[in-house]
């Protein structure tokens, strides 16, 4: 698997982050447009997990398997979390939450890369 | 940042629910990462990694204090804060000086600049908070 996927993640994450940010800016709370983005950003990140578990199956093995394990679990939690916490929060301060998982979420990606360059590190 | 129009703050409303949420993140980062750590090779570097483990219990409990807010929940969180800011500074200073007492990275090592400096940033933010909720009257 080459890190395209991965890669479109990253930026996906990153422009949703931006978005959220000038809507944290301008006093608005999270709109349908943030929450279909981390919906979005979720499947992509389900489908990055779903093809490092085949390549698994598949017989590789990534160098560090508890860490790799770990940020992947992590990794699809996040958006879910975001959603969550943007819900209970529909103030500006909701937004700002969203701008602030979307900023991790790619540190999270480059981070699962590294422990395995099955995904593209 | 910190400029709302809502006369009343509430510990765990608004800015607060971000502080929430970063302190949320930084115990799932420290939980793994210590938790992986003292299960893999504890023997390496073992204070390192309790200061990993100690790091991950305080952003778990400050952010349980946060969300729960109210007089206890304040109260837990304002410890918190603080013995996360004496750590990051302490861990800090040490890790500098005494390089032998952490052959391996803690998440507050060099004042957490290995995560973007949030470490040091966050229990200020978090006591600049709950001074600024000190009115709250839940």
């Amino acid at each position: 698997m080459d890190g395209t996927l991965a890669t479109a993640t990253i930026v996906l994450s990153l422009v949703l982050a931006a978005w959220a940010l000038v809507a944290a800016a301008r006093n608005r709370p999270p709109d349908r447009i943030q929450l279909l983005g981390l919906a979005v950003l979720e499947v992509g990140l389900l489908v990055v997990a779903a093809l490092a578990l085949v390549a698994l199956g598949g017989g590789d093995r990534p160098g560090e398997p508890g860490a790799f394990f770990g940020y992947l679990v992590t990794l699809v939690c996040l958006p879910p979390l975001a959603a969550v916490l943007a819900r209970m929060e529909p103030t500006r301060w909701g937004s700002a939450i969203v701008c602030a998982i979307c900023l991790v979420t790619p540190v999270v990606v480059v981070r699962l890369q590294q422990t395995w360059e099955v995904l593209g590190g | 940042m910190v400029e709302t129009d809502a006369p009343h703050r509430a510990t765990n409303r608004g800015p607060g629910r971000l502080l929430i949420a970063v302190y949320l993140l930084f115990a799932i980062a420290a939980t793994s990462r210590a938790g992986l750590q003292i299960a893999t090779r504890f023997d390496e570097a073992p204070v390192a990694y309790l200061l990993s483990a100690l790091a991950a219990v305080i952003y778990i409990v400050a952010a349980a204090g946060l969300a729960r807010a109210g007089h206890g929940g304040r109260r837990v969180a304002l410890v918190c804060c603080s013995v996360e800011f004496v750590g990051v500074i302490g861990v800090g200073i040490l890790s500098l000086t005494d390089k032998a007492l952490f052959p391996d990275e803690t998440v507050w090592s060099q004042f957490g600049s290995g995560y973007g400096y949030i470490p040091l940033v966050l229990p200020a933010l978090g006591l600049f908070w709950l001074w600024r909720t000190r009115n709250d009257p839940a």
